[in-house]
């Protein structure tokens, strides 16, 4: 589903004393079937962006486009539950979107909620809950009585199991362990090729950024400053700079490398297998010359 | 050093009446010094903010003795301890009490009876050493996800506490706002010996840490210097930890054949490494 923000603006308790500004004019395609990251300082606004994709908030100015839906600053919008059906989104704080009894209860609410049947609900559960790496018996406890990264799994397990077109994640990793991070994160990639799907992903890990993205947006108090591939954004570190970001581990230690060397890799390496490929190419290089 | 905390073969079940529920924590024992900085890691759900509200005393053990300043926790000194102990949970919503930023950062200065005018100083400085001091009349549960820890960051910060807890405190901060509070709180470590708990799943940060407690099921599996817990190897990825980024390339690189003289923890130990033995002539 094509995604396109046209100036958008937003207004935080618009028209009162505690009026507060959060997005200016962004301007943003996001391409059906892309992997689109946006990354940026603290609150410079990404959250803001995101809860615009299922119509939380609606623009003060500007318009979005949504697959065939516009939603229009002023305007009213009518029926967006197909909306909210086709873009599922988990939020920063899984504890916002959590509020069942029970886990199941939770995980099988938004696929019944669109007209999916509880039993087909329930079998999506008993699947997912193993793909996000959780017991089957955690189905049957309070969300509430969970820890923090079990939360953030159980969120994810109940927005995969609306099967969304979009999947728009709001730093999905916060809270999980190394290993699960990985994991989740991997699921996430093959979910999207398996099922074409459109994926947004605003995080703080420029490492997942350039690991996992297509194409990657830096928000800057409330403004979108630059798009760009993972690697014209990471290839510029002065620019990153101006916008308080910085490389991934990977690109500022291969710039370390070849300022030691004196000389640069072949190419620009975003994953740490790639990075260790084009090292190993350039020993083997070094060894042939002498 | 001197003993500042120490947990003493600790068990706690959030169920007691159910005897088939897993203990949260089962038979810890550990012991932390003055000024000591520990890294506690460990999977989802390995009972590490068990630990910390028990060490808080949130949550009391069915097991086993919790001292701190080599007091023993109980509710009568409970408030004495807390005021001396600066908490950062999980999830800062957890957390806030006052109706703006400053309020919220000034509730427990106010607790503890510190006189106004310190009180001041105290909530500005504190809000300052995070940056937050351009938000200081905002409502805590209207800001951003980083803005919100930053905050609960500033209200321990600024008790001014001899032992500080964080847990995942940082795991939404960009990358530079993560650094700044790192370097904030060594800062006050070299000022003032502060000692600092920090429950971390972000092995770069736990590499710093002058000693690591790694959690398992609710166990201690290890304890020891960052070197000790990352030489555990393959066996840290089978409990939900990862190896640090330059240990993960040095594996990498030597699968692919090329000379490393040792393991490395660090980006510039294995920069150095890579130099001298593949690159000097
Ligand atoms: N409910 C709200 N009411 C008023 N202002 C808000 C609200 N939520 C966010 N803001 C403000 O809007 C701006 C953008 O916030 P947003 O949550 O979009 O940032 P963010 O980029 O997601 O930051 P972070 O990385 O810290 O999560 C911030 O200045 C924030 O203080
Ligand atoms: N309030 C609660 N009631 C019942 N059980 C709980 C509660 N909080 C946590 N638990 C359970 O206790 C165990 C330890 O949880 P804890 O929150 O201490 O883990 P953690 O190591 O902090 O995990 P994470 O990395 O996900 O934050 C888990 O099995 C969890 O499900
Ligand atoms: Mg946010
Ligand atoms: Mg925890």
């Amino acid at each position: 589903m094509d995604i396109q923000l046209q100036k958008v603006s937003y207004a935080y308790a618009k028209g009162t004393p505690f009026e507060k500004r959060a997005l200016f004019d962004v301007e943003l395609a996001i391409p059906s079937g892309s992997y689109q990251a946006i990354i940026g300082h603290t609150g410079s606004g990404k959250s803001t962006i995101l809860q615009h994709l299922n119509a939380l908030l609606k623009p003060t100015e500007g318009a979005l486009q949504i697959g065939d839906r516009t939603i229009t600053a002023g305007k009213k919008a009518k029926d967006l539950k197909p909306v909210r059906q086709k873009v599922g989104i988990v939020f920063q704080f899984p504890e916002h979107q959590l509020f069942e009894e029970t886990v199941l209860k939770d995980i099988i609410f938004g696929p019944m909620n669109f007209g999916v049947s509880e039993q087909e609900a329930t079998k999506r559960a008993h699947k997912l809950i193993e793909l996000v790496g959780l017991p089957h018996t955690i189905l049957e406890k309070s969300p509430f009585d969970l820890s923090g990264g079990q939360m953030r799994r159980v969120a994810i397990a109940g927005v995969l199991a609306m099967e969304p077109e979009v999947i728009v994640l709001d730093e999905p990793t916060a809270g999980l362990d190394p290993r699960g991070r990985k994991e989740i994160m991997d699921l996430f990639l093959q979910l999207h090729k398996e099922r074409n799907l459109t994926t947004i992903l605003v995080t703080h890990s420029m490492e997942d950024a350039a690991r996992y993205a297509d194409r990657i947006a830096i928000m800057h108090e409330g403004k979108c400053v630059l798009t760009g591939s993972p690697e014209e954004i990471f290839g510029n570190a002065e620019k990153l700079a101006t916008y308080r970001l910085e490389a991934p581990r990977i690109v500022r230690f291969q710039r370390e490398l070849e300022a030691k060397i004196g000389r640069r890799l072949q190419t620009l390496c975003l994953t740490e297998e790639e990075l260790a490929r084009a090292i190993t190419a350039a020993v083997r290089e070094e060894r042939a010359g002498q | 050093m001197d003993e500042i905390l120490s947990l003493d073969h600790i068990t706690f079940t959030y169920s007691p009446d159910e005897p088939n529920v897993k203990n949260a924590v089962e038979d810890v024992s550990f012991t932390v010094h003055e000024g000591e900085w520990i890294a506690i890691v460990g999977h989802n759900g390995s009972g590490k903010s068990t630990i910390a509200r028990l060490m808080n005393g949130l949550l009391f053990p069915q097991q086993g003795t919790i001292k701190v300043m080599n007091e023993p926790l109980t509710e009568e000194n409970l408030w004495e301890i807390r005021s001396q102990m600066g908490m950062v949970f999980q999830n800062p919503d957890n957390q806030f009490v006052g109706a703006t930023v400053q309020d919220d950062v000034a509730f427990a200065l106010e607790n503890n009876g510190i006189p106004y005018k310190e009180m001041v100083k105290r909530v500005h400085e504190a809000l300052q050493q995070v940056k937050m001091d351009q938000l200081l009349n905002h409502e805590p549960q209207h800001l951003s996800g980083g803005q919100k820890q930053r905050v609960a960051i500033a209200g321990a910060l600024a008790l001014k506490p001899r032992l500080l807890i964080l847990d995942e405190a940082t795991s939404m901060l960009d990358p530079q706002g993560r650094a700044e509070v790192l370097a904030t709180v060594q800062a006050l470590r070299e000022e003032t010996g502060l000692t600092v708990l920090s429950i971390t799943h972000d092995l770069e940060e736990a590499i710093l840490a002058d000693r690591m407690l790694f959690m398992n099921g609710g166990e201690k599996f290890a304890e020891g210097t960052p070197s000790e817990i990352f030489a555990l190897g393959d066996q840290l990825l089978d409990l939900g930890l990862d190896l640090p980024f330059a240990m993960k390339l040095t594996k990498l690189l030597k699968q692919d054949g090329v000379e490393l003289q040792g393991e490395h923890m660090t980006e510039e130990e294995l920069v150095n490494d890579l130099w001298t033995s593949n690159f000097k002539k």
